[in-house]
């Protein structure tokens, strides 16, 4: 009898998500980090929001969700990239799994028009997903975000440029990409393959955590030993 | 401004046509014929068989007894209606108005035009010109009004009839220059009324009794007492729509009826003929003369009518209805091929050839505009900002790959910033360079990796650059420009950030 409750529960909750616009993906995101998650799997038909000071912070940003989205989807999948001052370089994209010529740039005029495009792009289920360079972002308008890839099940990636007016907003998460020095095998001379620290600071139904990842051959491998070395004191203090 | 028309008489227009594509029927004698009553019958000579005494109307039978080796053809009566229009639209850029004034002339509204061409003289000249070196032999005339104008062509000695010169020289114009009926001009001739002069100044209700009312106001016309529209010749434009209303439309609501109505009526006939409209416009007419259009484009061809009602109705804010429109359009001026089939088949099928992807593209589009928005294809070149190209078209598949030997910033600055930088000795990457007021150690560093100007494209010195990391993990793409010089210092860069 308990069982069957906690079944019920269980069931009705994923149904919730379903509602939500969740949508359970098959990534080869490291093992360890997958009970962060919901269904231990990425939620797709969500819009994720990235905190992103400095414009250096902008490029291990774009190449974290570049290598997501590279795994969860497939190579047809059209992007949509929008900003008011875009810097990104295309065919970097190509390093990180993506085909560049399957991403289209939106450059707005104005900060207003961000906004208004991607919740223009969210309703399209012909993308795969948006990501928009927002400078700030009010709580009704990531409502309208969430709810615009409820209906589509396009995943959203907002990157918020000014840190000082983070705000409670309606996405289901909220992470930190920053850069670490680079990992080299064999104390090989060289910059190497880029390592990133990377910090969930929200989840909605998942758990909030922070790892170190690094990119290499277009796949996330985990460093075990920065975790504990770098991650480990700087998680206590968000 | 005084009103100037032009009036270009085709003498030989029939045979002029029939001899473009057969030279040789210009140096002979040569009619066109045509079934009459059971006989057969001359309905246009060129000039040779004209000068041998063979008048319009003639028996075939006996011109071909008056001259022999009379070249003779069909006439073709559906051909000269089209014929006179071509001209017509070809004339339009000698003025705007052009009407067709048939059987073998054109009339041109040549008010506030002949400046242009440097006076009234040349103008003239130039519309013989023009005409004679397409092959026809037209007579033209210029006046107040357009049957003096048509009077001078044909029966005046002097082409020009100078402003305010009206009245004089319609005097001396034949009573044909009237344009009458026959039974009345040869009324007029019996009566030993040669010229107009002989009878304007007798009194007008004598005139309306014996020659009648029509009499009058071919002369009123003449005088310029009064006037008949032209109907001028537009240049078509295939894919139009028009919606007059019986009452004029004040509201969003009425002008998104008439909009469905009028895109129905296009995109049915789009269908019809397997085609696609890239840009549309949409007009309205309003009651106090002005009108105003909202246009938009597509970046592939479309005939889905909710998608381009969705694009017009961004667009509807800059409409004002004013005291109503009357009157709405809808044109496609940009129409391309485009089959049901490869709708079905791209329909959903996901990636660039989307149709819901075109759509949305066309949203934004119409909203940001369309230069704004941006898909870039790889092109051969190393130098870094030309390494890429903008795509033309949505389906565009890049005809190279892209490069991934040599790691490529993920943001790249435009234009590259200058930096300062201590870098050891010549060809070492930087120890430390400050970059927005911020010293950065330089921990490790990859390169140089020398890209070369490409000459044939521009001058200037090539670029070496090092990726470096500072001691904080960021990577950068620094570059000097040119060699090491002993004398000056080096300039470098900033032109980028890796991930």
């Amino acid at each position: 009898m308990h069982a069957s409750v906690a079944d019920r529960i269980k069931d009705l909750k994923a149904q919730i998500m379903r509602l939500e616009g969740f949508k359970s993906a098959t990534g080869t995101w490291p093992d360890t980090s997958t009970r962060a998650f919901p269904w231990r799997s990425f939620p797709l038909g969500a819009v994720h929001e990235f905190l992103c000071g400095d414009r250096v912070d902008v490029s291990p940003t774009a190449g974290f969700i570049a290598g997501l989205l590279s795994h969860l989807y497939s190579k047809q999948g059209v992007i949509l990239w929008i900003s008011a001052s875009r810097r990104l370089f295309p065919p970097a994209l190509a390093a990180f799994g993506l085909r560049p010529e399957c991403v289209i740039f939106l450059d707005a005029a104005r900060e207003r028009d961000v906004t208004w495009a991607m919740e223009e792009a969210l309703k399209c289920p012909a993308l795969s997903a948006v990501v928009g360079e927002i400078r700030d972002l009010d709580f009704t308008a990531s409502r309208r975000l969430q709810l615009a890839v409820e209906r589509s099940c396009v995943t959203g990636f907002v990157i918020r440029k000014n840190l000082s007016t983070i705000n409670t907003t309606a996405c289901v998460s909220r992470w930190r990409i920053t850069s670490l020095p680079g990992a080299t095998d064999d104390d090989m001379p060289g910059v190497g393959f880029p390592v990133w620290k990377i910090e969930l600071l929200r989840m909605r139904n998942g758990q909030p955590g922070c790892w170190v990842v690094r990119w290499m051959n277009e796949e996330f491998v985990e460093e075990q030993l920065h975790v504990a070395a770098t991650a480990g004191p700087e998680r206590k203090a968000i | 401004m005084a009103a100037r028309y032009v009036s270009i008489w085709f003498r030989y227009l029939k045979t002029d046509w029939c001899s473009l594509d057969k030279p040789q029927l210009k140096e002979v004698p040569f009619v066109l014929r045509s079934p009459s009553h059971g006989r057969m019958v001359i309905v246009a000579a060129n000039e040779n068989a004209r000068a041998k005494g063979i008048r319009i109307g003639d028996v075939l039978a006996d011109a071909r007894a008056l001259v022999p080796g009379l070249e003779v053809l069909d006439d073709m009566p559906e051909v000269w209606d089209k014929l006179l229009r071509r001209l017509a639209e070809w004339c339009i850029r000698f003025t705007p108005v052009v009407a067709v004034d048939p059987p073998d002339g054109l009339l041109l509204d040549a008010t506030g035009c002949a400046h242009l061409w440097g006076g009234e003289e040349k103008y003239i000249a130039a519309i013989n010109r023009g005409l004679s070196n397409k092959g026809y032999d037209v007579r033209v005339g210029m006046a107040e009004t357009p049957l003096v104008a048509w009077g001078v062509a044909r029966y005046g000695v002097n082409p020009l009839v100078p402003a305010g010169e009206n009245t004089n020289a319609l005097l001396a114009l034949p009573v044909e220059a009237l344009r009458l009926e026959f039974e009345i001009t040869d009324r007029l001739r019996r009566l030993g009324l040669h010229k107009v002069r002989q009878f304007i100044s007798m009194p007008r209700t004598s005139l309306r009794r014996r020659f009648g009312a029509e009499f009058l106001r071919q002369l009123d016309l003449a005088l310029g007492r009064e006037s008949v529209p032209l109907e001028p010749v537009m240049p078509v434009e295939p894919y139009r729509e028009q919606l007059p209303c019986l009452e004029p439309v004040l509201t969003v609501a009425g002008i998104e009826i008439a909009l469905r109505e009028l895109l129905d009526r296009l995109c049915t006939r789009l269908e019809k003929e397997q085609k696609g409209l890239r840009t549309a416009v949409f007009k309205g007419y309003r009651v106090d003369g002005k009108w105003m259009q909202v246009e938009i484009s597509t970046s592939k061809a479309t005939r889905n009518r909710e998608h381009v009602f969705k694009l017009f109705a961004l667009r509807f804010s800059s409409l004002e209805p004013g005291m109503g429109i009357e009157l709405f359009i809808l044109e496609a001026p940009k129409v391309e091929p485009y089959s049901a089939q490869q709708e079905r088949m791209w329909d959903a099928s996901g990636g660039l050839e989307d149709v819901r992807l075109a759509e949305l593209i066309d949203r934004l589009a119409n909203h940001v505009g369309a230069t704004r928005i941006k898909r870039y294809l790889p092109d051969e070149h190393y130098w870094p900002e030309r390494s890429i190209k903008l795509a033309q078209s949505l389906q565009e598949k890049p005809t190279t790959t892209w490069p991934s030997q040599k790691p490529r910033p993920l943001q790249l600055l435009d234009p590259p910033e200058r930096i300062e930088v201590t870098a050891p000795i010549p060809d070492y990457p930087p120890m430390l360079f400050r970059y927005n007021g911020k010293l950065h150690h330089v921990a490790r560093a990859d390169g140089p990796e020398r890209i070369e100007r490409e000459w044939w494209i521009e001058k200037g010195r090539h670029r070496d650059y090092y990726c470096v990391e500072d001691d904080e993990g960021y990577r950068y793409w620094l570059f000097r420009l040119g060699h090491y010089d002993d004398e000056k210092a080096s300039e470098w860069f900033m032109h980028g950030f890796f991930a």
